[in-house]
């Protein structure tokens, strides 16, 4: 680890602290209808689907739009998918995708995950990657959001029963928060160096002679909102670790603050909104420490360089000359600070784009990516997915606390029943049931170990990994793990779907059931939801809970193949 | 409003959106980076002689000695800008630990001394692409270049201290050097050897 490295760290955090009240605010009055600048377009679109966007919404018929525009808008890519090769604009001349990856390529567009079992420069046509990948980018994100917002709404409590209109929260998020930000930050990515075009490939002649064909295609627009929209797909197969979607140092530095922007200042909104800003900043605040604990794992760990390049005579010391530590999978552009930085953002906040490949990090460097996507991605997190997670531990930790000093659980005032603690079980049960279910399966099952990039603990690894990921819509991969099989691509697409809507409809009835109670006033027996006290409490029941689910499956994986890699065993 | 109306309020929205996000959204950015970064977003392109040689951005095999290396490649069959990508080797891979092996040694048989080898020099990149290797990976290639030209190790030498790109804004990123058009720079001012056969053929 190196001053540089550390300076480096410190300044992106610096920009996230300074930009989360002045976008929190934009948040606040782009989903409280007060931003209107392109009126007659919202107008025109609400028209044009039939929808009032100021009908005040019941929890379940929230859940029925949402549940039906995702149906729709997954089919929509199934099919064109499916007729790429007869569709326009594919200079390359790109065939249909197979059936088992079209599918799970559209669930896992649609579910915000962006798991991908193809490699993009191969496979998908500019029309592809704009209409379909690229629109899945918007809408899931701006999905996301909304569901975020609707229990922000039902918190604060201001229409008893209500919690908002799905068809105007997926509109405005799509117009007012992605289409300007990205706009710009795709503009910004064009002047570093990322490529914007429909050209088909091009083929130079190297210095040595030889053809080299190098794949085009619209690249900073779909990059821009990949990090805004916390998705993650990348254009191409090494997604942001290749140089036409990542080419300096400081497009670097903007995906890593495109993808924490939002997220982060989502929780400011969160806090003018519920009027509780001292609980939003707690909140904040036990995000931000496990972020900083995370970095500080994986990037120590990286440093150390890999013990058995180290003994074989390479240099792992990190100097101004030489990028030292383990430089596998990594870009020299980014060295080692950067990337483990990065790794540790992307796994944190549901995104899963990746600048190096983390299937070559060192075993305790991978571990904490992977954790993070396991304690459900609610460290700053996905848009919008990343606080209704930590909201979900948040009342959670209410209740235990409630357990443990004997008095009824209520969070801003509202009571916390047995509805209320049923939907969050249901959330806790589900995902870890997921992860662990399907990674056992896959690790008994010859179709599952055919798909195997690496053996021993990091084969488990990888696996783990994988269902992790996709239950968790994160979309990074341990990416030696060969998805594209029909094992695999329907596993993959089932856990996507489980992991974004077996959990929003409890999190909506959750918000559902909240908007309906009335609140009551604060007593001197209500447990304060701000401070040092609760705010060890909330990253107590954060790690108990992820530890407790995963921590048998880590020490059999990661763990285990530390201990042995001590020792200098391979495999 | 009914499930129907929602069904139909769906179908309308996802056609809508898509147009506006796949379709105007992205060729808006295409017109105004072709007109404000028509270079960058045609994809950097270097041209010598009329043709074009490659892309600044990303990286080409080299093998010659003549020439500078690019790190370790497992795009392809090494730097296939049609099939990017990593090794995807954990760090208890047998294979992966051979090959740093062998590439540390053939390092050292080049002058390097074992225990200084720059990682980046045996190590694949992410992307299969990287375009860079670090100053002291350029460094470490001098005299074998040098002799390959037959000119003086201390001429290459300062070519590649020319080539060494700092920290972006003096903060950002890792140092670093861009090999192909370092080697561009070394064709300008060193001569190849005869008997480069292809590179004869095609002036």
């Amino acid at each position: 680890m190196t001053a540089q490295g550390w300076l480096q760290i410190a300044v992106f955090s610096a920009i996230v602290v300074a930009t989360t009240r002045p976008i929190g605010l934009y948040l606040e009055r782009v989903y409280d209808g007060r931003i209107t600048w392109l009126r007659p377009l919202e107008a025109g679109l609400y028209r044009l689907a039939g929808v009032d966007p100021d009908e005040d919404q019941h929890w379940t018929r929230y859940a029925t739009g949402l549940l039906l525009f995702s149906l729709v808008s997954m089919l929509f890519t199934y099919v064109a998918l499916r007729l790429q090769g007869a569709l326009p604009l594919n200079p390359d001349g790109h065939g249909a995708v197979v059936d088992r990856q079209a599918f799970e390529t559209a669930a896992s567009f649609t579910t915000n995950t962006n798991w991908q079992s193809y490699a993009g420069e191969a496979t998908m046509s500019p029309l592809s990657q704009m209409m379909q990948l690229g629109f899945h980018n918007f809408v899931s994100a701006a999905v996301g959001m909304g569901v975020a917002l609707a229990c922000i709404r039902a918190l604060a409590g201001r229409r008893p029963g209500t919690i908002g209109n799905f068809w105007a929260d997926l509109v405005r998020g799509t117009l007012y928060l992605f289409l300007p930000f990205a706009f710009v930050a795709s503009l910004l990515y064009v002047q570093q160096g990322v490529i914007q075009n429909t050209s088909p490939a091009i083929v130079a002649t190297t210095l040595e002679g030889a053809p080299q064909r190098i794949a085009m295609g619209p690249v900073a627009s779909q990059e821009a909102i990949k990090q805004l929209g916390t998705n993650g797909g990348g254009f191409f197969n090494a997604n942001a670790a290749h140089p036409f979607e990542n080419p300096t140092p400081f497009t670097n530095l903007l995906s890593m603050l495109s993808i924490f922007l939002l997220p982060s200042a989502l929780v400011y909104s969160f806090g003018r909104m519920v009027r509780n800003g001292r609980h939003a900043w707690t909140v904040w605040a036990a995000m931000a420490s496990l972020f900083v604990v995370g970095v500080g794992s994986t990037y120590w760990a990286e440093s150390q360089g890999n013990p058995l390049h180290v003994a074989a005579g390479v240099d792992a010391t990190t100097t101004a000359e030489s990028p030292g530590g383990n430089m596998e999978g990594k870009e020299q552009r980014f060295g080692v600070a950067n990337s483990a930085l990065y790794a540790v953002i992307t796994t944190a906040a549901s995104c899963g784009a990746v600048n190096a490949m983390h299937d070559s990090f060192t075993a305790l460097g991978g571990l904490w990516p992977l954790l993070n996507m396991q304690l459900g991605e609610v460290v700053f997190g996905g848009v919008g997915a990343g606080l209704y997670g930590m909201l979900v531990m948040v009342v959670l930790t209410v209740f235990l606390a409630g357990l443990m000093v004997g008095r009824s659980p209520e969070y801003l005032g509202k009571r916390i029943g047995r509805r209320e603690i049923q939907m969050v079980t249901l959330y806790v049960l589900t995902s870890s049931a997921s992860v662990l279910a399907l990674s056992a399966l896959s690790v008994l099952a010859p179709s599952g170990r055919a798909g195997l990039g690496n053996s021993g603990p990091h084969g488990l690894t990888e696996i783990l990994y994988a269902f992790s990921s996709t239950t968790a819509n994160n979309g990074s991969a341990f990416a030696g793990l060969s998805g594209a099989s029909y094992w695999y691509n329907t596993q993959f697409g089932l856990a996507t779907l489980v992991g974004r809507f077996a959990l929003i409809v409890p999190v909506l009835a959750l918000a559902g059931f909240l908007a309906e109670r009335r609140v009551a006033p604060e007593t001197g027996g209500t447990l304060p939801v701000h401070g040092p006290l609760f705010l060890i409490l909330l990253i107590g029941v954060i790690v108990v809970v992820g530890a407790l689910t995963f921590f048998p499956a880590l020490a059999l994986g990661p763990i285990v193949e530390h201990l042995l890699l001590l020792q200098g065993r391979t495999f | 409003m009914s499930v129907l109306r929602q069904l139909r309020a769906a179908a309308l929205l996802t056609v809508s959106l898509a147009v506006l996000t796949g379709v105007l959204y992205p060729g808006a950015v295409m017109t105004v980076a072709r007109l404000l970064f028509p270079r960058q977003a045609a994809g950097s392109l270097v041209w010598l002689e009329g043709r074009v040689v490659g892309s600044a951005l990303i990286g080409q095999s080299f093998s010659q000695p003549w020439y500078f290396h690019g790190r370790p490649s497992a795009a392809g069959a090494g730097y296939d800008a049609m099939a990017s990508g990593g090794s995807n080797k954990g760090p208890t891979d047998a294979a992966l630990a051979a090959a740093v092996r062998a590439r540390v040694d053939s390092a050292v048989a080049e002058g390097s001394t074992r225990g200084r080898v720059p990682a980046d020099r045996v190590t694949a990149s992410a992307s299969g692409l990287d375009p860079h290797i670090s100053p002291a990976n350029a460094r470490s290639q001098v005299a074998r270049v040098a002799a390959a030209r037959g000119v003086a190790p201390a001429v290459v030498a300062a070519l590649v201290d020319r080539r060494v790109e700092g920290r972006q804004f003096g903060l950002l990123g890792e140092p670093r050097v861009n090999v192909l058009l370092l080697n561009l720079a070394l064709d300008s001012l060193a001569p190849r050897p005869r008997g480069d056969a292809r590179a004869e053929r095609r002036r």
